[in-house]
């Protein structure tokens, strides 16, 4: 085979059968058994999620992570997110002329190693492969299967006033490995996205007795659109404390440089929990030991966010209104 | 992970412990009313953003200076840059605020990027070099912003090109310089004759680590009113404003410097010598302003070839150089736009038919407040701006946008 992927390879000719054996096959639960046109499943009694998204991140592999593995990882979260345990994923490859086969071997080992972790199957897929310029190296797509593990919606219409603001980890940590390859800030040692797969934790929590009104990804917008989306959906006020908010030291001081704000950065494995007042004390047992903390409540109000700083004073939280520019000086 | 490495947001030089003396200390001094100007747009967004207003003593009033280098920057210069960028040589590089800020007309340099130009973001002029070696059959042209803060690196890339003998990059120069638009402020407005209501400066910092205080000096002893050398950390901003405060009530218009850590007053030597080397203190329009005397920079001697207005055959607006005697980075004398009439295009809204509500050209000029805008977050957003302070990060409209609210009613 080739060093790199030719149009060919999409061709749906003995190129393309090549690299669904070599390259796509194995990542299947039944590598051996024919392939058909669509895959059989077998899904528990009960009640399903299904979500969908694409992947077009730059540079394709980053500290901590590459698009395979947030292709896997982000469709699994937007799962849990809903109260789900990821059952299966489909995985579409679009693939761009000329992009080396290496890097693709390790896009789709690191499918494979997300799919492990998460305890999702990729069971269906399928490729296609444009023009060199046509795309970015390879945009990744995946939809998500996964069985409802609550019968109460967690969703925001559930979010009451008195509720709880819980975030799980500390933020920025994903938007700023990827803005630093991007923008050429060489980091030593380089600053490592959170991707990592959420159902764990909110396992935990359904284990515990927690019953969360709502669960949010904090990804693109960070939670700076997190918060906002859920005070405008609910039309409820958040108020958070900064002093509450972790960020490492590391993507303070690199967004600071940059001028961006670490509330306003992606992350790929961290979201917030809004939970009654009476589970808060469960939902931080779980949280804390990952580094999560409390932040804040949820008041009557103008679906808007308000953040206390340390010194006493009050500012809006808003989402950032596009892409992300670095200022001048 | 470590709990150590983990800090509340933002790195925190400012213990709330010490910006609670420093608000109790402003609030013993002041006596009367007093007005400030803070000049960089890195300040009011800070105030902003911690909310430090709402710390003073209601008697004293903090308004927004020009201190946006994405802001004053014409609209002449932006078109010129997207007419650039739309030829299919040409590679056009900037920073990336400018990339948001539309010319006379709708179009920015994204939305020309989206119909094909070839647009690139930098974080370092000199990345521009790495650009022009890559592509040597293109024509690669930095649209060269900011105060003289990032001046001096574009200083750098001028004599690295020319050492290179790099035929194939081009600078579009837009650089400003803070002091002539300080004393232009202090004039009566341009638009009614009403008298300033500035009584004391906050100067930036990070400009005055570059220039030194030579320039503000004059300023001082011309004006007679209190400049302070300002940083842009919670702490530092209040510092700056007890001192500038103290000044007023003494009666004692003097420079101070209440950023010593980061200011001297020579400034950076190595900096203002590449500034005086490379560039020549012009007359340049700013957006909402007008002429600014001695307000801008222009590529001088031998680096004037690497002009891309010159290159490209386009109208360059420093015709001539200024007639005050300044040089970049030195104290000039007379002072530049001290005296003369200032005129030139308004330039203020954006994006604005005739009869739009958009006041961006008064606010720049520290003359309004965005809140007296009938058009602030209503008509104009960050989404649909009508003027560059609501486009830039930087900008006084899209900090009040962003950090402000306006208390519940009970």
């Amino acid at each position: 085979m080739s060093e790199r992927i030719l149009l060919g390879h999409g061709g749906g000719g003995t190129l393309m059968q090549q690299l669904i054996d070599t390259e796509l096959r194995p990542l299947l639960p039944n590598p051996g058994a024919p392939l058909h046109d669509a895959a059989r499943l077998h899904l528990p009694h009960g009640r399903l999620a299904f979500c969908t998204d694409g992947y077009v991140v730059q540079p394709l592999e980053f500290p901590g992570g590459n698009i395979g593995r947030l292709a896997v990882i982000g469709t699994a979260n937007d799962l849990a997110m809903a109260g789900a345990r990821p059952l299966h994923l489909s995985l579409g490859l679009i693939l761009e002329e000329g992009l080396e086969l290496t890097v693709l071997r390790r896009l789709l080992a690191s499918v494979g190693e997300a799919a492990r972790e998460c305890g999702v199957q990729v069971v269906t897929g399928d490729t296609k492969v444009v023009e060199r310029g046509k795309a970015d190296g390879a945009f990744l797509t995946t939809s998500g299967i996964g069985l409802l593990e609550v019968e109460e919606p967690i969703d925001p219409g559930a979010i009451e006033a008195g509720d709880q603001l819980v975030v799980s980890g500390d933020l920025g940590r994903h938007g700023m490995a990827i803005l630093a390859a991007r923008h050429g800030l060489d980091l030593q040692p380089p600053l490592e996205s959170d991707c990592a797969p959420l159902w764990p934790l909110v396992k935990q929590l359904l284990e515990r007795g927690v019953r969360p009104h709502c669960l949010r990804d904090l990804t693109r917008g960070g939670l700076a659109s997190a918060l906002h989306e859920l005070a405008t959906a609910r039309g409820v006020e958040l108020r958070i404390a900064e002093e509450r908010i972790p960020v490492a030291a590391r993507v303070a001081r690199s967004a600071e440089l940059l001028g961006l704000d670490p509330l306003q950065l992606a992350n790929e494995g961290r979201f917030v929990a809004v939970v009654a007042a009476a589970n808060l004390e469960a939902t931080l047992a779980v949280l804390e030991p990952g580094g999560g903390t409390w932040i804040g409540a949820v008041e009557r109000g103008a679906g808007r966010v308000l953040l206390r700083t340390p010194f006493g004073s009050e500012r809006l939280l808003i989402p950032p209104s596009g892409e992300l520019l670095p200022r001048i000086c | 992970m470590a709990p150590d490495l983990l800090v509340p947001c933002k790195v925190p030089t400012a213990s709330p412990a010490t910006v609670a003396d420093l608000v109790a200390e402003l609030a013993a001094i002041t006596t009367r009313p007093w007005t400030l100007m803070e000049v960089c747009g890195g300040q009011t967004h800070a105030i902003l953003r911690w909310g430090l207003d709402q710390l003073l003593p209601p008697s004293l009033r903090l308004i927004h200076g020009p201190g946006c280098p994405v802001c004053v920057t014409p609209a002449a210069t932006l078109d010129a840059a997207m007419a650039l960028a739309q030829r299919p040589e040409v590679i056009l590089c900037s920073y990336g605020d400018m990339l948001r800020v539309p010319g006379s007309g709708a179009a920015n340099l994204l939305t020309v990027r989206a119909g094909g130009a070839d647009v690139r973001l930098l974080t370092s002029p000199l990345q521009a070099l790495e650009l022009a070696r890559a592509h040597p059959q293109r024509q690669v042209v930095f649209l060269a912003v900011g105060f003289e803060t990032t001046a001096p690196a574009t200083a750098l890339l001028a004599r690295r090109t020319l050492a290179l003998g790099l035929a194939n990059l081009s600078i579009l120069t837009a650089h400003v310089r803070v002091a002539p638009a300080m004393e232009t402020l202090l004039e009566p407005d341009r638009s009614d004759g009403t008298p300033t209501e500035v009584q004391g400066f906050l100067a930036a910092g990070h400009v005055c680590s570059v220039i030194g205080t030579g320039e503000l000096k004059e300023l001082v002893a011309n004006r007679g009113l209190p400049v302070v050398v300002t940083g842009f950390e919670p702490v530092d901003l209040l510092r700056g404003v007890v001192t500038c405060v103290r000044l007023l009530e003494q009666g004692a218009p003097r420079l101070e410097n209440a950023y010593p850590q980061v200011v001297r007053e020579e400034g950076n030597p190595v900096a203002r010598a590449l500034l005086a080397e490379v560039f020549a203190v012009v007359d340049q329009p700013w957006r909402g302003f007008g002429v600014v005397r001695g307000g801008g920079l222009a590529l001088q001697g031998p680096w004037a070839a690497l002009e891309a207005r010159r290159r490209f055959g386009l109208p360059d607006p420093h015709d001539h150089p200024t007639t005050s005697s300044s040089r970049p980075g030195c104290p000039s004398s007379p002072p530049a736009g001290a005296s003369g009439p200032i005129d030139g295009p308004m330039d203020g809204p954006i994006n604005a038919p005739a009869a739009d509500p958009c006041i961006a050209a008064a606010i720049l000029r520290g003359r309004a407040l965005p809140t007296q805008c009938t058009a602030f977050g209503s008509a104009c957003t960050p989404e649909h701006p009508l003027g560059a302070p609501m486009v830039s990060s930087e900008g006084v409209c899209a900090a009040y946008q962003r950090y402000r609210h306006t208390p519940t009613p009970p």
